[in-house]
């Protein structure tokens, strides 16, 4: 079974669910499959323009570049699967850290409590987001730039009325702020190398994603509302209410950004964040996931996140001329988004 | 819908048994309470009885930059002083920081302080201002043109010459090769201190640009370039917030560089006692927010004006361990 394959043509006089497919026709079937060839093409370039590269040490660092951006990409791809987008996503990760430090300051609690606060109002948001969305019936598109533009206000604003500075105050002397750092900033030797445990909350995150997809009801009532909203509907599909707990999910994932942010510098910029959400729409892009809904993967966004941060600390690797830096970035990216795009043709020809 | 309503009803019932909690899961340690029983008095009053001007400010700022709410403090706290209605805005588009400016000129006050980090986006909107009778300070950004376009004073840092004392400092310290941080592309006054520490060190000195409003991604690439270069022996970030993630990204890389830092704040102050960064390059800008509003009044009371036309500098200013104790009490109340 796969339930990523793109709609059959009506006209087959086979049902062709029933027809058999080798595992490779299957394996050039799944969405992903062009991320990967171009992640690997950019893994190679990469090992011979830098030396330092391959390194442990340097993949390392990848990685956590990548997973720092992978966490939310996997909502924000289910999210796109289901049809829609969050442009809030990335400033939420910010207000999810502003609540968590400024709740914990100001009411001296330890800093657990704040952290579950920042969990209660950050899925309120994303609640809040997909209950305008259901409701409105406006595109994705308006409300969530709305919510966006109100909470880089709100960040702002809040930050400065309650600490009177533009930055929270350092919480690193309160209690349970190791306990909190260990969860979401802490880091794990093995050998020579250093691994930081946001590689292993987004590899939790894209197993859960993809097995939620592939394996749960939910996970057909996604692809159900981002292939056709009023199919689904028809059909039975809680349209509404799938659509609400996709934000919920980016929400989700937004806190523990935000608590990983926090736990690892312990002051939160209010400014920060605004412009990230495209980022991870990108790397949903890269990854397989249709801007129209309906197709993609979470593995694809992880892979899609990994050819960003390659990319993007590649370039570092590299020692490329820095004046040049965004212009390599944005055309590695295009180059690896085309040629994602061609090996899917190409699988899709051979069908 | 019925559902979605009560779903929001029972996350606003759980978050109220949270907040109650809250009041029995207390720290002990730290957080506001330990603020209040340090508070600083530093609110004043007006010690002049000269009548209510308005000053109003028009700055280059993001949203959201601890530097310009710096800034801003020490404005505000002089205009107190001064019996001054002091008014703030900012835009970082240049045409928009010209209507600002523009809209300060409708208002008719009686002062303005403005900074040139865009000056052809200004020039015209201060000849009006200037046209109009106002008397103009430029602040921060802008010594070159302040005079030309018919500014009374410049107080400001000279990027060049911060970042040459930068440059000397590394040579102080015996450094070969060192990294600047640049976190915003494009800056001119960021690629002027870079260009200057550049020139007055002995060693080589690379840029590495970085995306400033994405914090793990700036340690992540800081932390790249340390494990491709392991010769690179000190690392100077061009604004407080960065000097953090670079330590965590020399710790993550196992690089000995050491870290030092233009501007200052809280963590900037304990890190500088604790040894984990070498020194800071302060431009003090509270003094350039208050001596502006100062400056302003002193002209329209007495016709005083400060510099000859000259820039009146802040900074810089270099401070290490043994100055970080003393300002760290100020750092936390925001004023340093």
């Amino acid at each position: 079974m796969s339930a990523t394959a793109p709609p059959a043509a009506p006209d087959r006089t086979t049902d062709e669910r029933l027809l058999r497919t080798s595992p490779l026709r299957k394996l050039l079937g799944r969405p992903e499959l062009g991320s990967v060839v171009g992640a690997a093409a950019v893994f190679i370039f990469f090992s011979i323009v830098a030396d330092s590269f391959l390194r442990a040490s340097s993949l390392s660092t990848v990685l956590y570049a990548a997973s720092t951006l992978g966490i939310m990409a996997v909502p924000v791809a289910l999210l796109m699967i289901g049809g829609e987008f969050d442009l809030s996503a990335g400033v939420l990760v910010t207000t999810s850290a502003l609540i968590s430090s400024m709740f914990s300051y100001q009411m001296t609690a330890n800093v657990w409590v704040g952290v579950l606060v920042s969990l209660l109002v950050t899925l309120a948001v994303g609640v809040f987001n997909g209950f305008m969305l259901t409701r409105t019936k406006l595109p994705s598109f308006i409300i969530t730039l709305g919510t966006f533009l109100m909470l880089t206000g709100l960040n702002l604003g809040f930050t400065k009325l309650i600490s009177g500075t533009v930055s929270t105050k350092s919480i690193a002397d309160m209690e349970g702020f190791e306990s909190a750092k260990k969860i979401f900033a802490s880091e794990h030797t093995f050998g020579d190398v250093t691994l930081k445990v946001t590689i292993l909350w987004w590899f939790a995150l894209v197993a859960l994603a993809t097995w939620i997809l592939l394996r749960t009801r939910f996970g057909n009532w996604i692809f159900a509302v981002g292939g056709g909203a009023d199919a689904a509907r028809a059909v039975g599909v809680p349209v509404n209410r799938t659509r609400i707990g996709l934000y919920m999910g980016v929400a989700f994932a937004a806190w523990v950004s935000g608590q990983h942010l926090l736990f690892s510098f312990d002051v939160v910029q209010s400014g920060e964040g605004v412009g990230n959400e495209l980022t991870y729409i990108i790397a949903a892009v890269i990854g397989g996931c249709l801007i129209t809904g309906g197709y993609g993967s979470a593995i694809g966004s992880a892979v899609g996140a990994f050819i960003f941060g390659m990319t993007s600390k590649g370039i570092v690797y590299a020692e490329w001329n820095p004046d040049w830096f965004k212009f390599f970035l944005g055309a590695m990216l295009l180059l690896a988004t085309l040629l994602n795009a061609w090996v899917r043709k190409r699988a899709e020809a051979s069908k | 819908m019925a559902r979605a309503r009560t779903g929001v009803r029972a996350l606003g019932a759980v978050l109220a048994a949270v907040l109650g909690a809250s009041l029995a899961g207390c720290s002990s340690t730290g957080g506001k309470r330990a603020e209040d029983a340090r508070k600083a008095q530093a609110a004043g009053r007006s010690a002049v009885t000269t009548p209510r001007w308005t000053f109003a400010m028009v700055t280059h700022s993001g949203d959201g930059d601890t530097f310009w709410d710096i800034v801003q403090r020490g404005a505000e706290q002089a205009a107190v002083k001064d019996n001054i209605k002091f008014l703030y805005s900012h835009s970082d588009e240049g045409q928009q920081q010209a209507q600002l400016v523009q809209a300060a000129i409708d208002k008719k006050v009686n002062g303005l302080i403005v900074t040139l980090a865009k000056p052809d986006a200004m020039k015209a909107v201060i000849a009006k201002a200037t046209g109009a009778g106002i008397p103009v300070i430029t602040v921060n950004s802008g010594s070159e043109q302040s005079k030309a376009y018919g500014a009374l004073t410049h107080i400001g840092q000279d990027e060049t010459i911060a970042g040459e004392a930068v440059g000397d400092e590394l040579d102080k310290r015996g450094r070969k090769k060192a990294l600047c941080v640049l976190h915003e592309q494009g800056n001119v006054g960021h690629e002027q201190r870079c260009d200057g520490a550049k020139k007055a060190f002995d060693g080589e000195m690379q840029n590495l640009y970085v995306d400033g409003t994405n914090m793990p991604d700036v340690q992540a690439s800081i932390e790249a370039k340390l494990q491709t270069d392991a010769s690179i022996d000190s690392v100077v970030t061009l604004g407080a917030p960065f000097a953090d993630a670079a330590v965590q990204a020399k710790k993550s890389a196992e690089s000995k560089a050491e870290i030092d830092t233009f501007d200052l704040n809280p963590k900037v102050a304990t890190a500088l006692q604790a040894g984990t960064l070498g020194f800071a390059v302060d431009q003090q800008p509270y003094l350039q927010g208050y001596q502006a509003v100062d400056l302003l009044w002193l002209y329209k009371y007495n016709a005083d004006v400060l510099g000859g036309g000259r820039p009146v500098l802040t900074g810089p200013q270099i401070i290490t361990e043994k100055d970080a104790a003393e300002l760290e009490e100020y750092t936390d109340r925001g004023t340093r």
